[in-house]
């Protein structure tokens, strides 16, 4: 039995916005009766250009279903410049996740919304355009660097599960193969470069860059809160503060000090510091 | 909520009967049957026992029963054990509707240069066995089909097989996982070499299974190991469950009657009611020769996970043979081979009996299933399109 969350099994029981708009604004289909799934989704806009109303009809499983709903009640009153920026990963979000073999659903629903805006901005959007890689359930190209590039995939088996292709006879795996090392070496170029590695540094050095470090990011942020904090001793890796002003009787100082000040300087000066506060 | 089971091709409640017997071996009766003293014996003695019940239940010897830990282990023992046992031989035939645990053995071999033949079937499900009768070569080695489908029910034409394969002298192994229990086996009278059945497909539990080897067919043993089992399967013997099986089969064979009486009229009734109730609802596999417990049946223009979870959440059990609920992707194997429409294919629930079964629960899937089907038609966009193109909104 699937692991589904209660939020899906919600959406699944009690869909919300079910149905067809009479003469929408834009209307987008995907997925065939062959596939498995299919979602059809009309919306209509206000005056302010913003998604007045949405509803769905759906043919699938039930986390197709809920991810259909979830899209529905993501997407109302936004504008549709807005609505294009949504993720299948935002709608897997909305329902609390959804198991890794049923992500195709929530880019099921992503894909319906691309079409429908489409449909609305009078672009035409046809597989023609692209190469279609998974002949089984008809999955181009821009589908599969999309999922890839959205969500982070690796492999074969996560592009599947993503956007079924791969899932039927197999043979288009090596090109889906081909399709993850290209995207991801775009995707590796267009990181930001890794921070440099952090350089040894001599006990001297070290302190000035705890002084700094605690000047510059922390400090002024703890005095905004009506709070400070005095260095008091530095032994090794070990730093010893004492919380001044509204900080020293903060319920939550200890959270302040581990979770706050604590990792500043494991960021900015070395990964082991711990940080130990020095009672009055 | 009430349960109402009827997912029995996926496994069956453990009979209390059967559960009884097997305790006093959890605790007392602990001795190894393979030890020379007393206390080892005793057991031997009940192991022996339960043998000659499961050989009774089959219409074997008991020197032809061995015991597995399931129903795989008896199919991929005697597909390799054979193969084994004729190294010379190459060739592989099977069906394409067979259970994983004969298919993936399939390719499995296949891939490891085996040339399989994968019989096909017909719309409802049914062999040609013209086509068996053209495929045997020199090199065949052993020809695997299985008694009753797991999915259908769909009963194949076993002995009639056998005529075939006999006349070529040729190995031949049924997966009677399905069948046994609900339609009469007797290997006195058969043509088969061996046959698989499995305990939790009829109120053992799960963990025990049996391959049923005629005297004098060529075997190698899969589990390579002590002198158990005559030599066929290493292993010392899982006794309570060895138990439990022979209790299993004596109520089997009791019950056989009921299962294509009693059993056999609910199922038709069930059947029955949701057909009329239920428009575009087709039957998968044929009528007639079919198990007595079990019935597929597809609602168009839905999806089999979406009716299982909405049956599950008022406590009904059943399965299905769509896409989703398997983790893969595409519709069952079986459904495809039978070239069911996938309009049909996504919609397949399969309802599988037992003797525990009751009028009263065949009532109250007849009540809440309909409505299920007419909500989930009332969210797919193809349902409306179908009443349009048939001018009906």
């Amino acid at each position: 039995m699937w692991d589904y969350t209660e939020k899906v099994k919600d959406h699944f029981l009690n869909p919300r916005n079910v149905g067809e708009i009479e003469n929408p604004d834009g209307a987008g289909e995907v997925g065939s009766l062959a596939c498995g799934d299919a979602l059809r989704l009309t919306f209509k806009l206000d005056e302010k250009k913003r998604i007045k109303d949405v509803k769905f009809k759906t043919f699938g499983c039930a986390s197709a279903i809920a991810s259909s709903s979830a899209l529905t009640e993501i997407i109302k009153g936004k504008t549709l410049d807005e609505a294009a920026k949504i993720t299948n990963q935002d709608i897997a979000n909305y329902l609390g996740g959804l198991p890794e073999e049923k992500m195709h659903c929530s880019v099921m629903g992503r894909e319906a919304l691309d079409a429908a805006i489409a449909n609305y901005r009078g672009q035409k959007v046809t597989k023609e355009d692209f190469e279609v890689i998974c002949n089984c359930f008809g999955v181009t190209d821009r589908e599969i660097i999309k999922a890839v590039r959205e969500n982070d995939l690796k492999t074969v088996e996560q592009v599947t599960y993503y956007t079924k292709a791969g899932g039927g006879c197999g043979q288009c795996h090596p090109k889906i193969e081909a399709i993850i090392e290209k995207v991801r070496k775009e995707m590796e170029k267009e990181a930001p470069p890794p921070k440099p590695e952090k350089k040894k540094l001599t006990n001297i050095q070290r302190i000035k860059l705890i002084e700094e470090t605690l000047g510059r990011e922390i400090i002024p942020a703890l005095k905004a809160d009506g709070g400070d904090l005095d260095l008091v001793d530095i032994e090794g890796n070990k730093v010893l503060v004492a919380l001044r002003g509204k900080c020293s009787f903060c319920p939550s100082s200890e959270f302040t000090l581990k979770q706050y000040v604590e990792s500043k300087l494991r960021e900015f000066v070395s990964d082991d510091i711990e940080v130990e506060e020095v009672r009055p | 909520m009430k349960t109402v089971y009827v997912d029995n091709n996926a496994t069956t409640k453990v009979a209390p009967e059967v559960f009884e017997v097997m305790l006093p071996y959890f605790s007392e009766y602990y001795g190894n049957p393979s030890s020379m003293h007393f206390f080892g014996g005793q057991v031997q003695k009940k192991v022996d026992e339960a043998r000659a019940r499961v050989a009774d239940f089959l219409g074997a010897e008991p020197s032809e029963i061995v015991f597995t830990s399931c129903g795989t282990e008896s199919d991929n023992a005697a597909i390799l054990g054979t193969l084994d046992s004729y190294p010379e031989k190459r060739h592989l035939i099977s069906t394409r509707v067979e259970h994983p645990a004969v298919g993936n053995v399939s390719t499995y071999l296949g891939r490891k240069g085996y040339r399989i033949t994968e019989l096909s079937v017909d719309r409802e499900g049914r062999l040609d066995l013209d086509e068996l009768r053209e495929s045997f070569t020199e090199e065949t080695a052993l020809v695997t089909i299985m008694y009753a489908n797991n999915e259908t029910g769909v009963i194949f034409p076993i002995e009639e097989i056998g005529e075939i394969v006999k006349a070529r002298g040729t190995s031949f192994h049924t997966d009677a996982v399905q069948a046994a229990g609900k339609i009469p086996l007797n290997m006195k009278k058969s043509k088969l070499d061996m046959l698989s059945i499995s305990g939790h497909k009829l109120h053992a539990p799960k963990g025990i299974g049996v391959l049923y080897i005629r005297k004098g067919t060529k075997f190698s043993p899969f589990l390579i190991g002590g002198h158990q089992e005559k030599g066929r399967r290493g292993g010392t013997e899982n006794v309570p469950y060895i138990i439990g099986l022979g209790k299993a089969c004596e109520l089997a064979k009791k019950y056989l009657d009921e299962e294509n009486t009693r059993v056999k009229a609910l199922r038709d009734y069930l059947e029955a009611k949701l057909l009329e109730k239920i428009p575009n609802t087709l039957i998968n596999g044929e009528r007639v020769h079919r198990l007595p417990n079990t019935v597929s049946l597809s609602f168009e223009y839905v999806e089999g996970e979406s009716i299982l979870l909405l049956l599950s959440d008022l406590g009904i059990c059943a399965s299905s043979g769509s896409a989703c609920t398997s983790g893969s992707l595409e519709p069952s194997h079986v459904l495809r081979a039978m070239g069911v429409p996938f309009t049909a294919a996504h919609g397949s629930i399969r309802f599988s009996l037992s003797i525990y079964n009751t009028k009263e629960e065949m009532d109250y899937i007849i009540e809440h299933l309909p409505p299920i089907i007419q909500r989930l038609r009332d969210i797919s966009p193809f349902w409306k399109d179908y009443l349009k193109a048939q001018g009906r909104v």
